[in-house]
């Protein structure tokens, strides 16, 4: 059994890493490549590196600082921003990168994510889902950092992607980001009960026993966080942390 | 000189960010004649065994690659789909494998399990030592490795496994049979466990 992955997401903004809340108000949280170093010495199971700008301001995914980063980084690295056609995603590979997270680009051109499996294998392709309840209660799918309300059903959209052989899912929940009040435990069951494909849970983790829950309740294959490994205590000092080995291990046997 | 193959498939270059971390100067190549020259072979791959075995035709590399491997006995480390090329074919296409070993590549089963064991098998795993290697020398203790595939290497000869790993029961992750070893698993993006698997093969074979 595959021991639980436990992902930070650092996102990416321009040149500098920050992070949300609820998709909102980025605050700047340092520099990528020395965050990337310091988590690089602790071990982490792998990263996702997500620029949240790059698709709404129509820009190119940054390679040159993306080769930066792979050059320093032991572990997998999932990248998403900016991408538009399959194309796009062999350079990307090409300097160190694995796995390519599609979000917008799957929305809207279901042809690109089957092409791009096709190309590059499964295991390569992740597509991500931002939710977001709207005022009824009900749940859908917003792309580009959210701007965009699709008003697409999670679940429709997720057994899409299934069919379409994508590798992986990550469910993100735009409500809960930055939040650190636990993840959306409930939509992630219902999607992990659908799919035969790993999915990943994010968006509103504050503590390992929360990342159990989810886990355990909602059948996530692995867990990924950014404000519980940037921030540190109430007033949100910025401080990089990870979990021990050990810490892990303990809670999640 | 220690080449890593390059015949289209693959993240080379993390492969070659992780030697140069251990002071290991490979070369990335995909020419016959400068894979004639290697002292260390290095045969990655991430991707579709039939674009695998395609593309190494296609760049005319099976010919020089069996004379060294099976003639002149270099040592040369498959990864991933690298590995199960080494294999007599797969499952997943019609083309025959390189066959250095007499093993098959195969499918997880995913429906056959209570618990879910979702296809690809992604994610870290604790490995188990069938054998003693000089691969595995002064390895760290509770060594883990990181999984990314869909289909295993099936059948080997028992005294081949080098490594096994459980997903959904027992599968062979890692082989050796003289100058021919190979991990299912990605030893360039294991962190200090695949640091010190690079380590061993470089100065041990």
């Amino acid at each position: 059994m595959a021991i639980t992955r436990v992902i930070p997401v650092l996102l990416l903004k321009n040149s500098g890493l920050v992070k949300t809340l609820k998709f909102k108000d980025p605050k700047y949280v340092g520099d990528p490549l020395n965050a990337v170093k310091i988590f690089n010495e602790k071990e982490v199971d792998e990263l996702i590196l997500l620029d949240i700008t790059a698709t709404t301001e129509n820009k190119k995914p940054q390679l040159e600082l993306l080769k930066e980063i792979a050059g320093e980084c032991f572990m997998p690295l999932t990248y998403g921003g900016g991408i538009k056609s399959s194309d796009e995603i062999k350079d990307i590979l090409k300097v160190g990168v694995e796995k390519i997270c599609l979000n917008s680009v799957a929305v809207e051109n279901a042809d690109m994510v089957k092409q791009s499996v096709r190309r590059y294998g499964s295991s390569t392709i992740c597509v991500s889902i931002d939710v977001k309840k709207n005022f009824f209660g009900k749940q859908e799918i917003h792309t580009h950092s959210g701007k965009t309300n699709t008003k697409i059903d999670p679940l429709t959209f997720a057994l899409q992607m299934d069919k379409l052989g994508v590798g992986e899912l990550i469910i993100n929940s735009i409500d809960r980001d930055g939040m650190m009040q636990g993840y959306d435990v409930e939509l992630m069951k219902k999607i992990t009960n659908a799919v035969n494909m790993p999915v990943i849970a994010c968006g509103g983790a504050g503590t390992v026993a929360q990342m159990k829950e989810v886990i355990q309740q909602g059948g996530a294959s692995a867990v990924a966080a950014g404000s519980m490994f940037v921030f540190h205590g109430k007033h949100r000092a910025v401080l990089i942390s990870y979990p021990s080995q050990e810490e892990m291990e303990s809670i999640f046997e | 000189m220690v080449i890593i193959i390059d015949y289209g498939l693959g993240n080379l270059g993390s492969i070659k960010n992780m030697l140069n971390k251990i002071g290991v100067n490979a070369e990335i190549s995909g020419d016959p004649v400068v894979i004639s020259s290697a002292t260390k072979l290095i045969l990655p791959g991430v991707g579709a065994f039939d674009n695998g075995m395609q593309n190494l035709t296609d760049l005319k590399l099976i010919e020089v690659l069996n004379k060294k491997v099976l003639e002149d006995k270099v040592p040369v480390l498959g990864i991933c789909l690298g590995m199960q090329l080494m294999t007599r074919g797969s499952e997943e296409g019609n083309l025959l494998g390189l066959g250095w070993v007499d093993a098959v590549t195969i499918k997880f089963n995913s429906t056959d399990s209570e618990r879910k064991f979702p296809i690809p098998h992604m994610g870290w795993e604790y490995v188990k030592a069938e054998k003693e290697s000089l691969l595995l020398k002064e390895m760290y203790d509770k060594p883990r490795f990181y999984f990314v595939h869909s289909y295993y290497v099936k059948a080997l000869r028992g005294d081949d496994v080098l490594i096994s790993t459980d997903y959904n029961g027992e599968f062979v992750s890692g082989f050796e049979k003289n100058n021919i070893l190979g991990v299912q698993f990605h030893p360039e993006k294991s962190h200090k466990f695949g640091m010190k698997l690079f380590k061993n093969f470089i100065e041990n074979y």
